[in-house]
């Protein structure tokens, strides 16, 4: 018999001998070594054995019976430390093994961030059997506490298994959203969201700093100053292939020991399979393909030819409740299409990619059972153009009658209910339509309520007004956002604050966006709108901002920018001068130009120079006039009575007064406001988005002017009588508008929109509304005055303005 | 064959954006979207010179700051009723890091 010897007893070797007892019985007398002091097992299975829902012995795939009963040598507890390929031995603790065939499987260990404190006892990985002891144990302790590094497959099977031990669970991931390998954002957004109803606390874009403890571990901070108190540090962040004897042993090895499609080493009488071999530059770290590789080096082991092909692989998370599917390729790309299906009440997502009519690569949230039969349409390419319309729905609705859905909404009963949220039954919803003739869902939402609220049931509406007004219902009525979805800007506002959505994936998934992470129209718009609803609690997405927004400048027609400067209420000083002569002569800057705003604009303003330019501005006493915000931007005043013979009031005190409290301020559209003296209105506030005339007896309100595309003069809102109450009632109307405004809509729109009325019985006649839209925008203040410049100064978004890498010619031309 | 050329890592580049590489004849703006994929266009818009780099990036496209011009950023053609193209440059990600094919550069030199 010839000698095979097997370096590592893991789930790839267990299945290569299996496979080698079947294609060669008889002719190999098998040594098997394994560090771990137990048998081969079902690595996969530590998870529900760290949940406590299996225990080691049903894990196990290889017993000692199997063993005996093979006349396999096992020597597990003892580490291979060496290879002598000229000899044809392994070298271990208890002497020299020869082999005529040698096996390397020695699979791969966990990456172990070189953090301080990483060696403090009480931080490990999560890989073998030992691993999940230790963590039991602590779990055993009440009001134990785990952090868990990484929010990957592995990390988050060990965090919802430590949290089912009853542990408080904090899982820390340095991607924007959980299992971004395997998931889109969508997906990832949702298994957060499950998780975090669980209990377990997950922490995204953490940046690990160090692991804390005196004697043993206590906690972990993070670089932005969080600090989670910890029992035990899972590491869970990716593992590496273990290759460390086959490099001692001079084999060819790249990321992983390289085989070739035999699963032969450099050396043909060396073979390897498993997470420590890499193929055609690939390195596998799932179990399927791993299989796969045991079948072929089993037939090469009999000399029967076979070859190893890379394959696709499917990935499921075991988490007991939480079902998630991903196979294949499921990036955006050119020649490629997507089919959404997003269903909010069930949490249901589910998203094909699809290339040339056959589906490429599938995510399933929340209803995983077709995961299966799409993995084997990728695997088999399957043209799918005969089922494209139903394909997600599954299997289950393929090959029968095409599903009519009007049919369905016309055949139920009259007294069927449509609108849970209100009760509004089908008969109540085609008599008003019929009754007071509407045309359109706003007129429906209005009269009947129904799909008002919640909106899940808009799609059964919108069936019904087409049955009942045939060809005259034009449901393009509805003026959608953008195509990315079938909302327009007043329901998703309305869905964002009674459905509490927080994130853009938030919005996303439970309003069912048709792409996967929207356009250039909705997401500066969604990320607006969650800034004004949720001050303090939503971080903003820069990315979903205008570059100028982004960068805090005005973008030029030759990519240069404009700097503008705060001049408060359009006052200005010497210093202030000085400071912007002296920094358009440093930096070079072509053009200075004052502003119809009563400010100045530095024109043509290099990218890179920004960050120089606003130092030294920051350093006269100036920050942003956010000249390129949808937000507060001027204040116009004429000297009023501190100077002007007709002055009836400090206008400039005024102007001055509500720019400090205003600025910074985030609007649907810009906000330009003037304060003038006396009625000549030299600061020309009647054509601005809110202006204030003062006269003798105090102070008249204006706001919905325009003059720009449309030229439209004011129209009095009210008459305050001291400074005070004129301030209120601006900042109120402000906050009214930012909380109804659409995106974009500046606010003479928006009042004609809504009404002048409705804007008046809360801001004028309601004292207490007033006061409530007053604090709510105070409240909101404490979170946008911080001057933008002065973080970018500072370091912020450094990126922004720096290129990413530079080449000269001599670089070039090597 | 020469080898690629580093660029810099890829969290270098923020999720659904992008940052410019400067060379001798031009700028070469390198794209990251949400997905991880990374792709390079030239920087600079066909229609009025708009730098793409600063524009929103969505699915594997790019609106141009400028005048909302969409290009995809694989086949760098203007998409909608918009006609034109940008031209698209070979890069690679490879253990984390950016690379772009060393042709380019040297093209770019030559140029």
């Amino acid at each position: 018999m010839e000698k095979l010897v097997v370096v590592g007893a893991g789930m790839a070797s267990g299945r290569a001998l299996e496979h080698i007892f079947e294609e060669a019985p008889g002719r190999f007398d098998v040594t098997l070594f394994g560090a771990e002091p137990r048998g081969n097992y079902n690595r996969l299975m530590l998870s529900p054995v760290l949940a406590g829902e299996k225990d080691y012995e049903q894990i196990i795939t290889h017993d000692a019976d199997w063993y005996r009963d093979h006349g396999v040598h096992t020597r597990f507890g003892e580490t291979v430390t060496g290879i002598d390929r000229a000899r044809k031995v392994v070298v271990s603790k208890n002497g020299e093994t020869p082999y005529d065939k040698l096996i390397i499987a020695t699979g791969s260990a966990p990456f172990i961030i070189p953090l301080p404190g990483k060696d403090l006892p009480g931080v490990m990985a999560f890989r073998d059997l030992d691993d999940v002891n230790r963590m039991v144990d602590v779990s055993k302790r009440a009001g134990s506490k785990a952090v868990v590094i990484g929010g990957g497959l592995l990390g988050l099977e060990a965090a919802a298994a430590l949290n089912a031990r009853g542990m408080e669970v904090v899982v820390l991931h340095l991607m924007g959203h959980v299992m971004e390998r395997q998931l889109d954002p969508a997906a990832g957004y949702l298994l957060q969201r499950d998780l975090e109803a669980r209990g377990i606390k997950v922490h995204c874009k953490a940046q690990t700093k160090a692991i804390l403890g005196e004697e043993r571990v206590e906690a972990v901070a993070l670089e932005d100053g969080t600090v989670y108190g910890a029992d035990i540090v899972v590491m869970a962040v990716g593992i590496r292939p273990e290759t460390r004897i086959a490099v001692d042993a001079g084999l060819h090895v790249e990321r992983g020991i390289v085989v070739n499609d035999q699963m032969v080493t450099s050396d043909p009488d060396v073979l390897a399979l498993g997470e420590c071999v890499e193929h055609e530059k690939i390195v596998y770290g799932l179990v399927a393909p791993l299989y796969d590789q045991a079948k072929i080096l089993a037939k090469t082991l009999a000399k029967v030819d076979a070859a190893f092909r890379p394959v696709q692989t499917a990935t499921q998370l075991k988490v007991t409740g939480v079902s998630v599917y991903s196979a294949g390729d499921f990036a955006d790309a050119e020649d490629r299409e997507e089919i959404v299906l997003r269903d909010a009440n069930s949490g249901i997502y589910k998203r094909l990619v699809l290339k040339e009519d056959r589906v490429i690569g599938a995510v399933l949230y929340g209803e995983t059972a077709d995961g299966p039969w799409f993995f084997d349409m990728i695997r088999k390419g399957t043209d799918t153009r005969d089922m494209r319309d139903t394909l997600i729905f599954g299997q289950a609705y393929q090959g029968g009658a095409a599903l009519d859905p009007m049919a369905a909404v016309a055949a139920l009963p009259d007294d069927a209910e449509i609108c849970g949220c209100n009760g509004v039954c089908k008969s109540a919803i085609t008599g008003t339509i019929a009754s007071k003739g509407l045309t359109d869902l706003d007129g429906v939402r209005a009269h009947t309520k129904a799909s008002a609220s919640c909106g899940s049931c808009t799609h059964l509406v919108e069936k019904l007004m087409a049955i009942t007004l045939g060809d005259s219902y034009n449901p393009a009525a509805v003026k959608p956002m953008c195509p990315c979805t079938e909302h327009d800007h007043g329901t998703v506002r309305r869905l964002i604050v009674a459905k509490e959505l927080k994130s853009i994936p938030a919005i996303m998934q439970e309003l069912e966006w048709k792409t996967s992470c929207g356009c250039a129209k909705c997401r500066p718009a969604l990320n607006y709108y969650l800034v004004a609803e949720w001050p303090g609690e939503y971080e903003d997405d820069n990315q979903s901002r205008f570059i100028n927004e982004r960068v805090h400048a005005n973008i030029q027609k030759d990519g240069t920018y404009s700097v503008v400067p705060r001049m408060w209420g359009g006052m200005t000083n010497p210093k202030e001068l000085r400071a912007i002569a002296d920094v358009a002569d440093k930096f070079a800057i072509p053009a200075v130009k004052v502003t119809g705003g009563q400010r100045i604009d530095l024109l043509g303003v290099r990218k890179e120079d920004l960050p120089g330019v606003w130092a030294d501005l920051n350093a006269a006493g100036m920050v942003s006039g956010a000249a390129y915000a949808k937000g507060l931007r001027t204040v116009k005043t004429c000297v009023g009575s501190d100077w002007c013979r007709f002055g009836t009031q400090d206008s400039t005190g005024l102007g001055v007064r509500i720019e400090k409290f205003m600025w910074g301020a985030w609007t649907p559209a810009k906000l330009k406001m003037a304060v003038s003296g006396c009625p000549r209105n030299c600061a020309e506030a009647t054509c601005k988005d809110i202006g204030v005339i003062c006269v003798d007896s105090g102070y008249d309100i204006h706001f919905a002017g325009a003059a720009g595309l449309d030229i439209k003069g004011t129209e009095v809102i009210g008459h305050a009588n001291t400074e005070d109450e004129a301030l209120e009632i601006i900042v109120a109307l402000t906050q009214l508008y930012r909380e109804q405004g659409h995106y974009l809509e500046r606010i003479y729109k928006w009042a004609k929109r809504v009404g002048n009325d409705s804007i008046k019985a809360a801001i004028i006649d309601d004292l207490d509304k007033r006061k409530y839209y007053y604090d709510r925008f105070v409240y909101s203040q404490q979170f946008a005055q911080v001057d933008p410049w002065e973080e970018r100064v500072n370091g912020k978004d450094a990126h922004e303005f720096a290129a990413m890498a530079e080449f000269g010619l001599p670089v070039a031309a090597e | 064959m020469t080898e690629w050329i580093q660029l810099g890592s890829l969290t270098a580049i923020p999720v659904r954006g992008a940052r410019c590489v400067n060379t001798p004849s031009g700028k070469i703006a390198v794209f990251r979207t949400a997905e991880d994929q990374v792709y390079a266009i030239e920087n600079r818009c066909p229609h009025k010179g708009g730098p793409l780099a600063e524009g929103i990036v969505h699915g594997t496209s790019v609106t141009c700051p400028l005048h909302n011009w969409v290009f995809d950023l694989q086949t760098g053609e203007a998409q909608g009723a918009d006609e034109g193209s940008v031209r698209t440059y070979p890069v690679k990600v490879d253990g984390g890091v950016i690379y772009i094919a060393p042709d380019v550069l040297m093209a770019m030199a030559a140029e």
